[in-house]
C-alpha cells in the first residue's frame, strides 16, 4: 500500500476544511467556526445563484423572452399567447407577477398582498398531496394490512398473527377516549412495545447513515486525497 | 464501572474514529449476506425487458453520496448491462450536477453506449410533486431541455419515451424530499407503474409499508442496502469496501448502549449523573 498524494487543488482544499470541521470533536476552535462561516456563505450564495439559473432563467425568463418574439417549445405555433399543455407562452407573466407578489411581505403597509401567491401555492399543493396521500396511502395501506393470518407456511401465519396483533395494539395506543386500564392498558402496553421496536429499528438505521457520512468523508481521505492504494 | 460516567466523550470519538478508520486502510472480509428486499430490487430490474426505457430519478445531492452513489452506479450498470435505455431526472437543484458525472463515469465503462441514444439526463426541474404529475401528461413537457441545454425531443431516445406509459419500471434513489414517498403517492398509485427505490438508511424504516403492500417491488436501505446490491451483481464498489467499518461501528455504538445502561443500573442511591 503506498501514497499518491492528489494533485487537485480542490481537493486538498476539501480535504483541509473536511480536517477543519473534524477538529470540533477535539474542542470548538477558530479552524471550525472559519470552515463552518465559509460552508453557510458559500451555501447560500450557491443556492441563490443556482435557483436563478435552474429554477427563474429556464422556466420564466427564457419563455417569456421567446414568447415576445412569438415563439414557444412548438415552433410549428406562432403567437404569443398560443398556449398549449407544456408550452405557456406570455401567460406565464401571471406566475411571475405572483413570485413577486410573494416579497411584498417586505413592504409593511401592503404586506398583505403577498398573501395572494401563498394562497394559490397551498391550494395547489393541499390538492396534489390529498389526492396523492389518498390514494398512496390510505387506500393501499388499509388494504395491505387487511392479510389472511393464516398463510401459506407456518412462518408467514406467524408473521401475519404478529403483524395483526403489532397493528391492532399500536392503533389502541393511540386511543385516548378511555383510561388506558384493564384489557385496554394491557393491549395499549403491548402497542408500546411494538412502537419501542420499531424506534429501535429506526435508531439503528440512523446511526448507519451517521457512520455512511463518516465512512464516505475517511474514503474521500484516503482514497481522493491521500490517493492511499 | 462508576469511571465510565466521568469518561471524556472525546475517547468514545477516537475509538470510533479508529473504527471506522482501521477497516477502511486493511479490510477485515466479514461476511454479507443478500436480503430479501435486495434481492428483489435487482429481480424487478432483471425482470424489464432487454432494450426498453427505464425511468430512473435521482433525487439526491452531495451530502447523500456515500449511500447514494453506489446505488445509482449499481442500477445504472445492471440497466445498460441489459442494454435498457435510461431517462435520469432530478427533483433536488443540488443534484444534477453530481447525477451527471456519476452517469457519465458510469456509462463510460460501457464504450458501445451513447449520450442521447442510451440514456440521458434531464436534469432539475422545480416543483416537487407538482412535476411528477407534469411527467404524466409528457415526459418533455415537463422537461423541455435536458441538462446540457439540448432540446429534450431532438434525442432519438426520447422518440419512444411519451408519458409515464412508456416505462416498465421507475428506478427512484432518494434521500429525502422530494423522493420516493412522493413517487409512490404521486405516480406508483396513479400511474401504476412499477417502482424500486433506494433510500438512505435514516428514512428507510418509513418505506417498509411500501414494500410490504406490494407498493415497491424492491428496496434499498443505505450503505449496507449498497453493498448488498452490490454483492448481489459481483461488484466490490464504495458500499462494500466500507461495510466492515460500518459494522464496526454499529458494534461500538450497541457496546456504548449496554455500558450506559449498566453504568445507570450500578450508580449508588442518590448518586447524579
Amino acid at each position: 500500500m503506498s501514497l499518491h498524494l492528489s494533485a487537485s487543488l480542490g481537493t486538498w482544499l476539501a480535504a483541509a476544511l473536511t480536517l477543519c470541521i473534524f477538529s470540533f470533536l477535539y474542542k470548538d476552535n477558530p479552524l471550525y467556526k472559519f470552515a463552518e462561516h465559509l460552508f453557510v456563505g458559500v451555501s447560500a450564495g450557491y443556492y441563490i445563484v443556482l435557483n436563478f439559473w435552474t429554477v427563474i432563467w429556464p422556466n420564466l425568463i427564457v419563455p417569456l423572452g421567446k414568447a415576445a418574439q412569438g415563439l414557444g417549445v412548438d415552433p410549428e405555433h406562432k403567437g404569443p399567447f398560443a398556449a398549449e399543455l407544456g408550452d405557456y407562452r406570455a401567460w406565464l407573466v401571471i406566475p411571475g407577477v405572483l413570485g413577486v407578489l410573494l416579497f411584498a411581505r417586505l413592504l409593511g403597509r401592503i404586506g398583505w398582498v403577498s398573501r395572494w401567491p401563498l394562497a394559490v401555492i397551498i391550494g395547489v399543493y393541499a390538492g396534489i398531496k390529498t389526492t396523492g396521500f389518498a390514494q398512496g396511502d390510505l387506500v393501499a395501506q388499509v388494504q395491505a394490512s387487511l392479510q389472511p393470518i393464516l398463510g401459506r407456511t407456518p412462518w408467514e401465519t406467524v408473521n401475519a398473527v404478529l403483524f395483526t396483533i403489532g397493528l391492532i395494539a399500536s392503533l389502541l395506543f393511540f386511543f385516548f377516549s378511555r383510561e388506558h386500564r384493564g384489557a385496554l392498558g394491557v393491549a395499549s402496553k403491548i402497542g408500546a412495545y411494538f412502537l419501542m421496536i420499531g424506534f429501535g429499528a429506526g435508531y439503528g438505521y440512523t446511526v448507519m447513515s451517521r457512520i455512511s457520512l463518516l465512512i464516505g468523508r475517511f474514503q474521500f481521505l484516503l482514497e481522493n486525497w491521500l490517493g492511499l492504494r | 464501572m462508576q469511571w465510565l460516567e466521568r469518561l471524556d466523550r472525546r475517547w468514545i470519538f477516537v475509538v470510533m474514529g479508529l473504527l471506522v478508520l482501521g477497516p477502511l486502510i486493511k479490510p477485515l472480509y466479514l461476511p454479507l449476506s443478500v436480503t430479501e428486499h435486495v434481492r428483489a430490487f435487482a429481480a424487478a430490474i432483471d425482470r424489464v425487458p432487454n432494450g426498453s426505457t427505464v425511468l430512473m430519478s435521482c433525487d439526491y445531492d452531495p451530502s447523500a453520496i456515500p449511500e447514494m452513489v453506489p446505488m445509482t452506479r449499481t442500477a445504472m450498470r445492471q440497466l445498460l448491462s441489459k442494454d435498457c435505455k435510461i431517462v435520469i431526472t432530478v427533483l433536488w437543484n443540488a443534484g444534477p450536477g453530481l447525477v451527471d458525472s456519476v452517469t457519465h463515469e458510469t456509462a463510460r465503462e460501457f464504450p458501445g453506449k451513447r449520450y442521447g441514444v442510451d440514456w440521458i439526463n434531464l436534469g432539475y426541474k422545480s416543483g416537487n410533486e407538482a412535476v411528477m404529475v407534469l411527467m404524466g401528461q409528457g415526459i418533455a413537457n415537463a422537461f423541455p431541455r435536458d441538462y446540457s441545454g439540448g432540446d429534450t425531443r431532438s434525442y432519438p431516445i426520447m422518440h419512444r419515451v411519451r408519458d409515464y406509459s412508456s416505462f416498465p419500471l421507475l428506478v427512484n434513489i432518494s434521500a429525502g424530499y422530494p423522493g420516493t414517498k412522493e413517487w409512490v403517492q404521486q405516480v406508483q398509485a396513479r400511474f401504476h407503474l412499477p417502482m424500486v427505490a433506494g433510500v438512505t438508511a435514516v428514512s428507510a424504516p418509513e418505506f417498509y409499508p411500501y414494500l410490504q403492500s406490494g407498493q415497491l417491488q424492491g428496496l434499498l436501505g443505505g450503505m449496507a442496502g449498497a453493498a448488498e446490491y452490490e454483492k448481489a451483481r459481483g461488484e466490490k464498489g464504495t458500499a462494500t469496501r466500507g461495510m466492515d467499518a460500518q459494522s464496526l461501528g454499529h458494534v461500538f455504538v450497541a457496546l456504548c448502549i449496554i455500558l450506559g445502561n449498566v453504568v445507570r443500573r450500578t450508580r449508588p442511591a442518590g448518586g447524579t449523573a
